[in-house]
């Protein structure tokens, strides 16, 4: 399978660059794979799973992100993410954290968009943590 | 006529500070290492930030409905300082120059009629601002028991300060921070953050925007980075105030350390050359005292 540049940076470092074969990428609108050649496109995130295949069958690996965005670009795939972490270094503690940072996004919500995307997001987070936590 | 022992109590106490300053610039040396990495490793996220933010900026434009962080909310009245500085004094003219720019363009602002209100990330510098602008002072943010600055940090602030321009408390915001350039060299730097100032088209994407995709609209992205970009700003000011924090400290430590050597070689002299004069002074006495018989 064609390869292409993929690089996840969340604001303290560069937490992933190289060649890899497909993305997963969890957008606002639903979870998309990005593989070689796909149109320049720009997307929110929601908090989820990044799943990456690297070039020539040399595994997965998944990471966990926030929020953040995904651009795809002649140059290949870039995501910013604000939180950007191998799900191996994901534990209890975060979880806990970033619930109750979502719970007060939501009570801190301006407007009613907003609360329903605060409300969204913690339930997504929720989710992940069932999925990742059983 | 300070006696012998006064002298060699001189010297051991300057001798004692000379240690301090030196293992001082060692640690600063050190922590500026990591701190440089951590400046560094935060780049990369702000640049694609500002290119992704020029463009969609250029495409959404500055109509009417564009949003309030990016073309301000059309006053020019209050204007909010976000002053960072460090928690820690003996880092030379760090603290002060980051003051004396922010003190600078208050004064300015204020000769001009607006109205100015202050917020201190740092203890320093709000110890350096608080004499004069004591009552336009509305927070301090210590970062006293922060370790290693991480985005979460940075992101407190951030949501504060939206929080203050969603209630009308300011119309625009500068951040007061100093840039790292070398060890020897920091810039104190004013960067406005809100309204946001792009590049203009200077990063414009060279395929027409109408081949991008955005998902959801540019509008609506644009709506979402804005205040996160607001965070990021803040997190590279952080960044860069605490290498440059520790450069300075490092430059300041170096040259204490060598003043106290000077100091510890003069004394050393004037030591040796007083008791040189005691054995020269008794010896007169025994020899005349001894031709006097």
């Amino acid at each position: 399978m064609a390869a292409f540049h993929f690089e996840l940076v969340s604001p303290e470092r560069l937490v992933f660059s190289g060649k890899v074969a497909s993305v997963v990428v969890p957008g606002i609108m639903g979870e998309f794979t990005a593989l070689a050649g796909q149109a320049p496109f720009m997307t929110t995130l929601r908090p989820g799973l990044i799943t990456l295949e690297e070039e020539g069958n040399k595994g997965k690996q998944q990471f966990y992100v926030l929020e953040g965005f995904a651009d795809v670009g002649e140059a290949g795939l870039t995501i910013l993410a604000d939180v950007a972490l191998p799900v191996s270094e994901v534990d209890e503690a975060r979880f806990t954290a970033d619930l109750a940072q979502a719970e007060t996004d939501i009570t801190d919500a301006p407007d009613d968009d907003f609360r329903l995307l605060a409300i969204e997001r913690r339930d997504q987070l929720a989710y992940l943590k069932t999925l990742l936590r059983p | 006529m300070p006696s012998l022992k006064d002298l060699r109590n001189r010297i051991a106490s300057v001798k004692a500070t000379q240690k301090i300053t030196k293992a001082m610039q060692m640690v600063a040396a050190a922590k500026l290492r990591r701190a440089q990495l951590a400046a560094e490793a935060a780049r990369p996220y702000a640049e694609r930030m500002d290119q992704v933010l020029a463009s969609l900026a250029n495409i959404v434009g500055g109509g009417q409905d564009a949003p309030k962080l990016l073309v301000g909310n059309g006053r020019d009245q209050v204007h909010l300082l976000v002053v960072c500085t460090a928690e820690r004094g003996l880092c030379g003219a760090f603290n002060s120059s980051i003051a004396r720019l922010a003190r600078d363009t208050a004064n300015s602002l204020l000769a001009e009629g607006k109205d100015v209100k202050i917020l201190c990330v740092g203890k320093k510098g709000h110890d350096l601002l608080k004499r004069q602008f004591g009552e336009k002072i509305i927070e301090l943010i210590d970062l006293r028991s922060v370790k290693t600055i991480g985005f979460v940090n940075a992101d407190v602030i951030g949501r504060k300060i939206l929080n203050l321009f969603k209630d009308g408390e300011f119309d625009v915001c500068t951040i007061f921070f100093s840039k790292f350039r070398t060890v020897l060299h920091q810039i104190p730097t004013a960067q406005q953050l809100i309204p946001l100032t792009v590049a203009k088209d200077e990063t414009a994407p060279a395929a027409p925007p109408s081949l991008y995709d955005y998902e959801p609209s540019e509008e609506q992205i644009l709506a979402t980075l804005l205040p996160r970009n607001i965070s990021i700003q803040i997190l590279r000011a952080l960044l860069e105030n605490a290498a440059s924090e520790q450069g300075a400290r490092m430059s300041a430590m170096d040259s204490a350390s060598r003043n106290a050597g000077e100091m510890i070689k003069k004394q050393t002299m004037q030591y040796n050359r007083s008791r040189q004069a005691m054995i020269t002074k008794e010896l007169i006495e025994i020899i005349s005292g001894a031709e006097a018989l």
